[in-house]
Order: structure tokens, then C-alpha cells, then sequence
């Protein structure tokens, strides 16, 4: 048996169960913990793939970083769990209905891609390819994606400064 | 100098040679696992009797000196004492949140302390983006004390898990910069590479104003995220107990006390390694003939005796001055290290494109 193989079963095996529990759990705060686990799974996937720029991002970004403004947040409003049980009909056929859409297309795209076995080996790419290319001006280049983003952060803090302002 | 490269390289060609291929990595992996969690413990108890000593010289104390020599077994007593309390059950709190937590903290720094270098080839972790992974893997013990603080179902836990969280993500923020700072003059990622420049002259010397001012921002950042005085806030024990791990015993608690100290010495570690020159020894141009005697002392050497003296720096400031007030945190942060070392940054890439640097 390959060993990749064992670490990606056990890296998926880890990030479904998370999953679920994530989704079932009444208590918000260990459905956020569960949550972190399935993004410690991405970046696990990320790190198999050498796409090590990506993974740690990754971590940083959804680990270190929204997680902890979702704790954040749940810590402030201090509501430890909500009744899943009271929800009304509509939210439950609304849910289901999205639940079925992205499985089937999650279904159909994983059945019509055409996936072709890649050998990776070394670290993946280069930094400076990569910084090259987030802030090149030519084809395939992403400066202004990337300029496009600092404005939308700027509105994000002018908005936090607006409504954490005293009057 | 010792090349732990070739004796890591004829450790695998001896497994392979005796185990089948997969197995034998499976067996490196486990090997390299239990050697770094017991140089992880071996540097703790080392650092927990050093913090007793230092600080008992700063208040002009003798420090422990009744168990052992020179009260040298005093923090296996204190271990031993930890292992056999009671471990309490919190009434109302998330249990399993709560055994969780201390984990998450170890766990970060843990990750973190294996890309640490401490000689030639004798280093973990070491891959294309080394630096940021060391910055994602550390960002997200934060995570354990907010977790710990939340269910131990306790008002004092949760004032200091919630000031905790403010301040690191605050710090994490300009210690991120002066890491940027230092990469944009060593223009790597690759903690190994970082360290081999550093051969003739170490990065603090070769980036001089603007690297003086990140080491100092760094320092100041490593000691917040830390949660040591003057920026123990989280645990401040005459308004909160014990803040966060109030509601440990046992080994919970030590878990959290050992990834404190752990954590220190990776702050002096990725210090050392990015600003002091990691396991390379002091280079001076001209003066060959005391290079070539520098040489002679080995990396490992080198690195720690480095790591020790900031951690010394550390331990120094920790017992000199008292602790800040949660606003004051915030606004040295905020109005001072951060605009700092955004121009600090400017500075450092004016000097390497007009080729300032040493």
C-alpha cells in the first residue's frame, strides 16, 4: 500500500467526521473547534500536493485567523448553544435543497474532470514565481485582483472604525 | 565543523537498507518525533531552572538550592509534585473542549520549535517557506488559551483568554513585519538558507539601522506573545488568579506552563536564527586567523549559547519591570510598534535595492 495514500485517508477521514460534528453539534463553540480541524485538513491536503505556500496561508489565514474571530465573536456575544431542535420546516427544506445542489455538482464536476496523475516532487513553487505573478501587470497576472482586495480590506476597517466609534 | 547532513544521510541509507522503503520513512518519522519532544522537554526543564536562578539573582535571592545540588533536581520535584494533584472536574464546562486546549498550545509550539536550526542538517522541518510556516504554525496556539478560558466555565478564565486573544493577535502583527523586514534582505524564505548567508556576517550586522530597529520591535512582540510580565495580562494573578489556566491541575497545567516556556525559547530561537546568525559562528573580515578558531567551536554550540542569551535579554526584562495595563498594551502596539515597523520595512527595502546593506 502507498503510503500517500494512508496519509490522505486518514487526512480525509479526519476532515468528514470533523465535518459532520461540525454541522450536527448544538454547542457553537465546539462546532467552531471541529471547524478548525477541517481546515487543519486542507492544509494537510495542501502540504501532500508540495503546495506549501497555499497550506501555510492557509493555516494562517483560516487557523490563526478567522477561527479565532469566529471564537472571538462567540466569546463576546457569550451564547454557548443554540436550539437546532426549534428550527422551523422552511429552514430545513431551504437547507436541504442546498445541501442536494452542491452535492450534485460536486458529483458532477469530480465525474467530467478529467484528472491526470501528477508526480510532485521538491517544494512546489517558487516564492518569487509566485510574487511575481500576484504582482506582475502582464498576461496571467494578478496585480489588479490584488490591488482590487486592499480596497475592498480598506472598506472593512473604515467599516469596523464607523461602528466600534463612540458618537 | 560537524555536518549533521552526512550522519542524517547514513542513519536512512542504514534503514533503508534493513526495513523496506516505506517503513523505514515511516520509522524516521518516529524517530525524528521522539527526538524532538525530548529535546523539547530536556530545553524546558533546562529553561524553568534557569527562569528560578535568574530571576532569584534579579531580586537578589540565592533561588532553589535544597534539592540536589545547587537545587538542580528542583523542577523534577516540582514535576513529580504536578503529577500526582488531583485533576479536578469543572462543574457546567465543556470537557472536551477543556482537554483539548493545553494540547492546541503544545501543539503550536511544538510545530514550531521542529523548524527551529540548530546545526547543519540538524533541523526538522526546513522547506521553501520555512519563515511563514513558522508564522502560521505559531499563530494558532492563541487558539488553545481562548478554548481553555472559554470552558472552564469561569469569569476570571475568560477576562484573561479574551485579553490574551487581543494581545496576540495585536503582537503577532508587528512580529510578523520584522520577519518580512529580515526576509526582504535575505531575499529567502528557506530557514537553512537564511542561516548559510549569514557566514560572513550576521544579518544584524549586515542590515544595521534597519535591522537593529526590527530586532528590537521583535523582541518587544516576542515578549508580548509570550504572556511574560510586562505583558502577562492573561494570567495577571492579583486581579485574575491565574487568568486562563486558572481552572487546571496536574498536567493541564503544566502543558500550558511547559509551551510558556517553550514558546520563549522559540522566540529566542527564530531570533537567533534570523538576526544572530543561527549555528554560524562570529565572522569578523580580515582577521582570518580568529575565524578560523571560531570554526572550531561547533554549530550547536553557537546556536545555543545565542538562544540562551536572549533568553537571558527576556528573563531580564521580565523581572524589571511591572505589568502594563490592558489600553497601554494595545496603544504600543497600535500607535507605536506597528507604524514603526511599517517604515522600518520601507527602510530596509530602500537599503537593499540601493545596496546599503553591509
Amino acid at each position: 500500500m502507498d503510503i500517500n495514500l494512508i496519509i490522505f485517508a486518514s487526512l480525509a477521514f479526519v476532515m468528514i467526521v470533523a465535518a459532520l460534528f461540525a454541522v450536527t453539534s448544538s454547542r457553537i463553540m465546539r462546532a467552531t473547534t471541529e471547524l478548525l480541524f477541517v481546515l487543519f485538513g486542507t492544509a494537510g491536503l495542501y502540504f501532500m500536493l508540495h503546495y506549501t505556500f497555499l497550506g501555510a496561508a492557509q493555516i494562517t489565514v483560516y487557523a490563526g485567523g478567522i477561527v479565532v474571530m469566529f471564537i472571538f465573536v462567540v466569546l463576546l456575544i457569550g451564547k454557548g448553544s443554540v436550539d437546532v431542535t426549534q428550527t422551523s420546516l422552511r429552514r430545513y427544506l431551504a437547507g436541504t435543497a442546498v445541501a442536494l445542489t452542491g452535492m450534485v455538482a460536486a458529483i458532477y464536476l469530480i465525474n467530467t474532470t478529467d484528472f491526470q496523475a501528477v508526480n510532485f516532487t521538491g517544494d512546489g513553487v517558487e516564492m518569487k514565481e509566485l510574487g511575481m505573478t500576484l504582482m506582475g501587470t502582464g498576461k496571467y497576472d494578478f496585480i489588479l485582483p490584488f490591488e482590487v482586495m486592499s480596497v475592498l480590506l480598506l472598506a472593512c476597517t473604515v467599516g469596523a472604525i464607523m461602528i466600534a466609534r463612540k458618537k | 565543523m560537524i555536518d549533521f547532513t552526512s550522519i542524517n544521510a547514513s542513519i536512512e541509507s542504514y534503514l533503508q537498507s534493513v526495513l523496506p522503503a516505506q517503513v523505514a520513512t515511516l520509522v524516521e518519522c518516529a524517530l525524528i518525533a521522539v527526538c524532538a519532544i525530548a529535546a523539547y522537554l530536556v530545553f524546558a526543564i533546562v529553561m524553568i531552572y534557569m527562569e528560578r536562578k535568574v530571576c532569584a539573582a534579579f531580586q537578589c535571592r540565592i533561588g532553589p538550592d535544597r534539592v540536589g545540588f545547587l537545587g538542580l533536581l528542583q523542577v523534577f520535584a516540582d514535576v513529580f509534585k504536578m503529577l500526582i494533584k488531583e485533576i479536578i472536574d469543572i462543574k457546567d464546562s465543556d470537557r472536551a473542549l477543556y482537554t483539548l486546549a493545553p494540547f492546541l498550545v503544545v501543539m503550536s509550539s511544538l510545530i514550531t520549535f521542529s523548524c527551529l536550526p540548530f546545526d547543519n542538517g540538524l533541523q526538522v522541518l526546513d522547506f521553501n517557506i520555512g519563515v511563514f510556516f513558522i508564522m502560521a504554525a505559531s499563530s494558532f496556539g492563541v487558539l488553545g488559551i481562548l478554548l481553555a478560558g472559554w470552558s472552564s466555565n469561569n469569569k476570571f478564565s475568560m477576562i484573561g483568554a479574551i485579553r490574551s486573544g487581543g494581545q496576540m493577535i495585536s503582537y503577532e502583527l508587528s512580529m510578523s513585519l520584522c520577519i518580512l523586514t529580515l526576509v526582504v534582505l535575505s531575499g529567502t524564505m528557506r530557514v537553512s538558507e537564511i542561516v548559510e548567508m549569514q557566514r560572513e556576517g550576521w544579518f544584524i550586522v549586515r542590515g544595521h539601522i534597519p535591522a537593529i530597529i526590527a530586532f528590537l520591535i521583535y523582541l518587544i512582540a516576542g515578549n508580548a506573545e509570550t504572556n511574560r510580565a510586562p505583558f502577562d495580562l492573561p494570567e495577571a494573578e492579583s486581579e485574575l488568579t491565574a487568568g486562563f489556566h486558572t481552572e487546571y491541575s496536574g498536567m493541564g497545567f503544566g502543558l500550558f506552563y511547559v509551551a510558556e516556556f517553550m514558546n520563549l525559547f522559540i522566540i529566542a530561537g527564530i531570533a537567533t536564527t534570523l538576526f544572530l546568525g543561527g549555528w554560524t559562528p562570529l565572522y569578523i573580515p580580515g582577521l582570518d586567523g580568529f575565524n578560523a578558531a571560531m570554526e572550531w567551536i561547533p554549530g550547536i554550540v553557537w546556536f545555543l549559547g545565542k538562544v540562551f542569551f536572549v533568553i537571558w535579554l527576556l528573563m531580564w526584562v521580565r523581572w524589571t519591570f511591572p505589568r502594563l495595563r490592558i489600553d497601554q498594551v494595545l496603544v504600543l502596539e497600535w500607535k507605536y510598534l506597528v507604524p514603526i515597523g511599517l517604515l522600518n520595512l520601507l527602510i530596509m527595502t530602500v537599503c537593499v535595492v540601493m545596496g546599503w546593506t553591509l
